[in-house]
C-alpha cells in the first residue's frame, strides 16, 4: 500500500513538474520585440522522420545567425531564435507558426519538407508573414503570396537539369526512370524530366513506380533492365537509392545512374560505394568547391557542429544570409519592430536581393524562386566530387 | 421516506441546451479577443473531439477494435474539399458557409458508405481479426487517394502533391456547433432502443443475438456512425489546413485517435472529450521541452495506463441533471439519487 501511495505521489510530481515547464518556458519569451531584439522563427522537423533533414536546416540557419550576432546584429539589435520542433507534420506546423506569431517573430526560415511548408505558407499569407525555405522545392511552395521565398531549386528545375545533362553532356539516347508514385518530390522531378527529355529526343524507354514503404524493387529493375537504356533516373531520398543501387546490379542493369539532390547523403548508407560509382546528381553545393565563401563556410560549420555541412545546411544558411541583409534594409528605413510595415519592407528587400551566398550567386525571380546554377556532382572513388556548374 | 426530487425529462434537456448556448456565445465571444494561436488550437481540440468521440462509438459502445478511423476521416476531408472546390459556383446561390455545410454533410454520407461497405465484411470477424482487416482497409483507402488521379487520368485528389487551394472555412462556430451535435446525437443514440441493442452486443453478443437483435445490423449500424462524424471531422480537418496529403491518414493517425477514446476510457463520452482536448493541448504546453517533449508525452500516457488502466474516466459518464439533482437533494438534506438511477 505505502509503495503505492508513493509511486502516485511521485507521478504527480512529474505531471506537475512537466506542466510547471511547460508553462514556463514561452513566457519568458512572450515580451514583444521591442527591447533592443528582432525575433526571427526557425521551424524545422527536429524530431520524426525527417528530422535529418529538419536538424541540417536548424543548425545552418543558427549558425549564420549566430555569426551575425557576434558581429554586432542589425542597426545594433540582436537577433533572438525563436526555434519550433514540427515533427514534419502540417498540423504542427500551423501550430508552431501561429504560436510564432504570438510570440512576436518578425520572419521565419522554414518550413523544410513540403506539405507543412505549403499549410504554413497559407496561414502565413493572412499575417504577411516574411518566409524563406531552405528545402521545400515543390513548385507550389511560393504560389500562395508574395510573403515566401526559398533558397532551394523547384523540382521542375532539377528534373529539366538532369535530362539535359544526360543528353546534352552525357550523350544518352535512352533514359528510364524508376520513381516513388506517393512522392510529392519524386513526382515533380519525374514529370520534369519526361518532358524536357521528350523536347531535346532523349528517349525514355521505360517508367517505373514503386510505393512509399516498398524495399523490393526487382520486378521493376528487371523490365528496365530489359530495355537498356543508357541512363537511369532516380529521382528519391538517399535511403531508398541504396537500395535500388543494390538491387539494380542485381538485376544486371549497368546504366549510369543519374538523380536529384535527394542523392546527397547516399555514401553513408551504401553498402558499398562501387554500387553508385559513377552516378551524377544535381545539388545546391559541392564540398568541393574551392570557391573562398563555400570553404569558410565549411571551416565554420565544421568548428560549431564537428561534422561536414549537408546541401540542406548550406541552403538553410543561404536562407539566413538573405533574410538578415533583408531585415537590415528594413532597419534602415526606421520602422518599428513587428509592425506590418516592417514585415512589408523585408519582403520588399528580399524580392530585391542580389548577392553571392554558398549556394551561387542568388536572384528572385517573378514567383520567388531563386535563380542559381546547379552544381552537378558526380560519385568517384566512394566520394562525392564536383563535376561542373550546369 | 421522503421521496427525491427528480428532474423530468424536458427539463433537462432546457438545461443542456442552455448550457451549450451560454458556452457557445462565451466561446464565441472569447475567440474573437484570443489570439490566433489559441483559437487554432481550440479548433483542433474541437476536431479531436469529434474524432475521439465518433471512435468510441465502435470502440467503447460496439467494443470492437478499429483501426482504420483516419481512413473514414481522409475520406470525409477529401470528399468535402472536392465538393467545395468542384461546387464553389454553388456559393453565388446559398453563399459560402452554406455549401462548406452542405460538404460537411456529403463528407459524412459518403463516409457512413465506406463504414457499411467495410462493415459488413470487416464485422463478421471480431477481436484482433477485426483490427487488422480494419487496418488494412484504412491504408487500402490511403493508397487510393494516392494513385487514383494516375490510374484514371482524372485530376481528383493530386496524388502524392496533395490536394491544396482547399477554402479555409472552418471556424470556431462551425466546430463548436458540431461538436455539440455529435455529443448530443450519440449519446442520445445510445439512450434508445438501438443503442441498447449496440450496448448489450458488446456485453455479450451470443446473448443478444439469442434476445432476437440483429447483431449484423447493429454491428454495421454503430460502424457506420462512427464513420459518419469521422467524415465530418475530417471535412473540418480539410478547412481547417487549406491542404490534404493522404499520407497524413497513415496508420499512426488512426492509433493516435484510438489512443485518445483508450486513456479517457472506453465507453465514456466525457473521457473522449477530456482525453482529446488534454492530448491536443499537451504537446503545445511541452513545446519548452524541445527534444524531450516526445518522451515527455509518452511517458504521461505511460503513468496513465499503470494507474489508471480503465482510462481516466473509466466507464464514467457526465450528467449535469444528476449533479444538479443531487445538489437539490442534498440541501433539501434528502438522500441522493443512486447512482444509475439518474441517467440523463
Amino acid at each position: 500500500m505505502k509503495m503505492r501511495s508513493f509511486f502516485k505521489m511521485a507521478a504527480a510530481a512529474v505531471l506537475s513538474v512537466s506542466m510547471l515547464a511547460g508553462c514556463s518556458a514561452p513566457s519568458e519569451s512572450n515580451n514583444n520585440s521591442s527591447d533592443g531584439t528582432i525575433k526571427v522563427g526557425i521551424m524545422a522537423p527536429l524530431t520524426g522522420d525527417n528530422a535529418q533533414y529538419g536538424i541540417a536546416c536548424r543548425n545552418g540557419a543558427k549558425l549564420y545567425l549566430d555569426q551575425y550576432n557576434e558581429k554586432g546584429g542589425v542597426n545594433g539589435k540582436k537577433i533572438e531564435i525563436v526555434e519550433y520542433d514540427e515533427k514534419g507534420d502540417a498540423t504542427e506546423a500551423v501550430n508552431a507558426f501561429n504560436l510564432m506569431v504570438k510570440d512576436g517573430v518578425t520572419a521565419i526560415v522554414g518550413d523544410v519538407t513540403t506539405t507543412p511548408t505549403i499549410a504554413v505558407a497559407i496561414e502565413a499569407a493572412d499575417v504577411n508573414m516574411p518566409m524563406i525555405t531552405p528545402s521545400a522545392t515543390a513548385a507550389e511552395v511560393t504560389s500562395y503570396g508574395n510573403h515566401m521565398f526559398r533558397s532551394c531549386f523547384i523540382d521542375p528545375f532539377q528534373g529539366s537539369k538532369m535530362a539535359s545533362y544526360s543528353y546534352e553532356k552525357l550523350g544518352a539516347k535512352t533514359a528510364a526512370i524508376i520513381y516513388d508514385t506517393g512522392n510529392d518530390y519524386s513526382k515533380g522531378l519525374t514529370e520534369a524530366f519526361t518532358s524536357t527529355a521528350k523536347e531535346l529526343g532523349l528517349e525514355v524507354v521505360a517508367t517505373e513506380g514503386y510505393a512509399k514503404a516498398d524495399v523490393d524493387f526487382k520486378s521493376q529493375l528487371t523490365n528496365i533492365a530489359a530495355k537498356n537504356p543508357d541512363v537511369l533516373f532516380c529521382p528519391d531520398y538517399y535511403e531508398r537509392i541504396a537500395l535500388i543501387a543494390q538491387q539494380a546490379k542485381d538485376a544486371g542493369l549497368n546504366a549510369t545512374f543519374v538523380g536529384g539532390d535527394g542523392w546527397d547523403g547516399v555514401l553513408d548508407v551504401v553498402s558499398d560505394t562501387a554500387l553508385v560509382e559513377g552516378a551524377y546528381f544535381c545539388s545546391g553545393y559541392s564540398t568541393d568547391d574551392t570557391t573562398p565563401a563555400v570553404q569558410q563556410f565549411l571551416k565554420d560549420y565544421q568548428a560549431a557542429y564537428n561534422e561536414m555541412p549537408n546541401m540542406f545546411a548550406a541552403q538553410a544558411y543561404d536562407a539566413a544570409k538573405i533574410l538578415a541583409a533583408a531585415l537590415e534594409q528594413a532597419e534602415s528605413k526606421g520602422l518599428a519592430v513587428g509592425s506590418d510595415e516592417y514585415k512589408s519592407a523585408i519582403i520588399e528587400a528580399m524580392d530585391a536581393t542580389d548577392m553571392d551566398c554558398v549556394t551561387g550567386h542568388i536572384t528572385f525571380d517573378e514567383n520567388n524562386n531563386p535563380v542559381k546554377d546547379a552544381v552537378i556532382i558526380k560519385i568517384t572513388d566512394g566520394k562525392y566530387t564536383f563535376d561542373s556548374k550546369f | 421516506m421522503k421521496k427525491t426530487i427528480r428532474i423530468p425529462m424536458p427539463v433537462r434537456y432546457l438545461i443542456n441546451f442552455a448550457l451549450l448556448a451560454v458556452l457557445l456565445l462565451t466561446g464565441n465571444f472569447l475567440v474573437n479577443i484570443v489570439d490566433r494561436y489559441y483559437a487554432k488550437v481550440l479548433m483542433l481540440i474541437g476536431i479531436n473531439i469529434i474524432l475521439a468521440v465518433s471512435l468510441n462509438i465502435a470502440t467503447g459502445y460496439l467494443g470492437q477494435l478499429p483501426l482504420g478511423h483516419a481512413g473514414f476521416m481522409s475520406v470525409g476531408a477529401y470528399t468535402c474539399s472536392i465538393f467545395v472546390i468542384r461546387a464553389s459556383f454553388l456559393t453565388n446561390y446559398i453563399g459560402e458557409a452554406a455549401t462548406f455545410w452542405l460538404g460537411l454533410l456529403l463528407a459524412g454520407i459518403v463516409s457512413a458508405l465506406f463504414g457499411v461497405i467495410i462493415g459488413i465484411p470487416a464485422l463478421r470477424l471480431r477481436g484482433d481479426y477485426l483490427a487488422i482487416i480494419t487496418l488494412g482497409f484504412g491504408e487500402i483507402i490511403r493508397v487510393i487517394l494516392l494513385n487514383i488521379d494516375s490510374l484514371l487520368g482524372f485530376e481528383f485528389t493530386y496524388g502524392a502533391s496533395g490536394l491544396k487551394n482547399i477554402p479555409k472555412n472552418t471556424t470556431f462556430l462551425n466546430v463548436f456547433v458540431l461538436v455539440a451535435l455529435t455529443c448530443a446525437l450519440v449519446h442520445t443514440m445510445m439512450k434508445s432502443r438501438h443503442g441498447r441493442a449496440v450496448l448489450s452486443i458488446r456485453e455479450n453478443e451470443i446473448a443478444a443475438e439469442a434476445c432476437g437483435i440483429k447483431t449484423t445490423y447493429y454491428k454495421t449500424l454503430a460502424f457506420s456512425v462512427s464513420a459518419f462524424f469521422a467524415g465530418i471531422a475530417g471535412g473540418l480537418y480539410a478547412g481547417y489546413l487549406g491542404i490534404l496529403n493522404p499520407n497524413t491518414f497513415g496508420f499512426m493517425k488512426s492509433i493516435e485517435i484510438l489512443v485518445m477514446v483508450v486513456l479517457g476510457g472506453m465507453g465514456s463520452m466525457l473521457g473522449s472529450v477530456i482525453s482529446a482536448t488534454v492530448l491536443t493541448v499537451l504537446p503545445e504546453a511541452l513545446r519548452g521541452f524541445s527534444d524531450y517533449r516526445m518522451v515527455t508525452y509518452s511517458l504521461l500516457l505511460i503513468i496513465v495506463m499503470i494507474f489508471k488502466p480503465t482510462g481516466l474516466m473509466g466507464a464514467y459518464d457526465f450528467s449535469l441533471s444528476r449533479l444538479l439533482e443531487k445538489g437539490i437533494n442534498v440541501m433539501g438534506g434528502k438522500k441522493p439519487v443512486k447512482k444509475g438511477d439518474g441517467a440523463k
